[in-house]
């Protein structure tokens, strides 16, 4: 591996891998991106694969349109089927202060230009014909929100950054920093190997450590980044949060969009493999960083997707996991450059939109790093609003 | 013309394709499996991982590691029966 590196990217996660890929394609080829694990070993292969734009503030609304734009062309830029089909979100609400926030998002999302569509009940069942409304009070749909299959999503832009001259080093754990005044000026390193049999998740060290000097660090550790900026003194406001998934037996297309219920956090879609894939919330989940299944999520999902497609009984589940959300206690993210070191520049926090949100943040974290220039929407989602006390709010938040 | 290997057949993954993921620098189970979605499908790995893992051990010279970390259920498992469980998901309710 290189000795040095302009920019050193710690996460090799969508996030990371798509600022690498836009540093690159923007002339900033001496990047360094590196991974603990394998690709696809974290959230970005553990998600759900959504990607919609029917949020609840402008910031997110615009963000993820740009977002969407970008899904519609990545085949075609990364020559890599991503398996991206837009068939919609479809929103439900069972109590009044769910469907009066739907209203509201509604409202909003219209006037941002969406072409969502508020919904009675009867009109989100002609959109799923196999739904159960008994209890559902509102509903909204966006015919252009859509999923993707997330592997090769990940697989795409690695291969893309590296044809533009990234090094992607995975099985790579950051150990440590070197700092000189205010400013990092190298990341100590320790080669990994996978895990106990059975358990790949936890990655062992392998190695001796290393040194590779940089000019910036990039944190896209996505729930790992509070454990990665504690090594240089940097306190994180964000958390590791256990969330639950499955898959069923491949079925014939039948269902259009993701459902997701606002009530019990419940999500359904159709991937283009045929799987039904969805997830639930589960309260309360284990402290920090765990990737377990359990039983009781299985359980809870069963009876509420059985409740709203009481077809969906005899089909069957054929694997579960688990990754982590990376939530800040305001519902919004840390980007940017910080006050100490100067040289570490933020992109965590996603609340479990990191991989629908990577396409765009991936440019603009690049033109932040390569520009120097604070955005307001950076300076808006700065670690800096925990110490002023500024603080955001999102409520369009699922699974 | 060579004839289609295949290794996993619920994917339709074949040979050609785990040659080229290691080939391209994937040499772990878990890599391989993200890259060519092998033992995702019905089966879940019962009849192709081993497969898979052999082609890893011979072109990389390195022992197996086995299995790829295993995904509950252990047999395909209908949502009717897993909503009929208990809150807490089966065996701690009693």
């Amino acid at each position: 591996m290189r000795s040095r590196a302009r920019v050193v990217v710690i996460g090799a996660g969508i996030m990371g891998l798509a600022t690498a890929y836009n540093l690159a394609k923007r002339g900033v080829t001496d990047v360094l991106v590196v991974d603990r694990g394998y690709l696809c070993g974290g959230a970005s292969g553990r998600n759900g694969g959504g990607v919609r734009a029917q949020f609840s503030t402008e910031t997110n609304i615009g963000l993820m349109r740009e977002s969407i734009a970008i899904c519609r062309d990545f085949a075609a830029e990364m020559r890599i089927n991503v398996w991206f089909r837009q068939g919609g979100y479809l929103f439900l609400a069972r109590t009044p202060d769910k469907a009066r926030a739907l209203e509201e998002s509604v409202a909003l999302q219209n006037r941002c230009g969406l072409s969502t569509r508020l919904l009675e009940p009867w009109e989100a069942q002609r959109i799923v014909p196999e739904l159960s409304i008994e209890g559902v009070t509102r509903a909204s749909f966006n015919p252009d929100d859509g999923v993707v299959f997330p592997w090769p999503f990940v697989w795409g832009y690695a291969k893309a950054a590296r044809d533009l001259g990234v090094e992607v080093a995975t099985f790579t754990e950051v150990v440590g920093f070197e700092t000189r005044g205010n400013r990092i000026t190298a990341v100590k390193l320790r080669p990994t190997t996978l895990g106990e049999v059975n358990r790949h998740e936890e990655v062992r060290p392998a190695g001796e450590v290393f040194s590779v000097a940089c000019d910036e660090v990039i944190l896209c550790a996505g729930a790992w980044s509070p454990q990665v900026a504690a090594m240089v003194n940097v306190a994180l406001p964000n958390h590791p949060h256990r969330h639950e998934i499955c898959s069923t037996e491949p079925l014939k297309p039948w269902l259009g969009p993701l459902v997701a219920d606002l009530t019990d956090g419940l999500y359904f879609s159709q991937s283009m493999r045929g799987e039904i894939v969805g997830g639930v919330s589960v309260d309360p989940v284990p402290e920090g960083i765990d990737q377990q299944s359990s039983s009781a999520f299985l359980a809870k999902y069963a009876r509420s997707l059985v409740r709203a497609v009481p077809r969906m009984a005899t089909v069957k589940v054929l694997r579960q996991w688990a990754g982590c959300y990376d939530l800040t206690p305001d519902s919004n993210p840390l980007v940017g450059r910080i006050a100490e070191p100067e040289n570490l520049v933020l992109a965590c926090g996603f609340m479990g939109h990191g991989f629908m949100m990577a396409p765009v943040m991936g440019r603009l974290l690049a033109e932040h790093v390569i520009t120097q220039q604070t955005s307001e929407l950076f300076a808006r989602w700065s670690l800096d609003r925990y110490r002023t006390g500024r603080l955001l709010h999102e409520s369009m938040i699922i699974g | 013309m060579t004839a289609k290997v295949m290794l996993c057949r619920c994917e339709d993954v074949t040979l050609d394709e785990v040659d080229e993921a290691i080939a391209l620098g994937h040499t772990d189970i878990e890599s391989v499996k993200r890259y060519t979605g092998f033992g995702t499908g019905w089966c879940q790995g019962k009849q192709c991982v081993t497969l898979c893992a052999r082609v890893l051990a011979e072109r990389t010279g390195e022992a197996p590691t086995l299995p790829f970390t295993p995904r509950p259920p252990v047999h395909p498992v209908p949502l009717g029966a897993l909503a009929s469980l208990g809150a807490h998901g089966g065996d701690d309710d009693a």
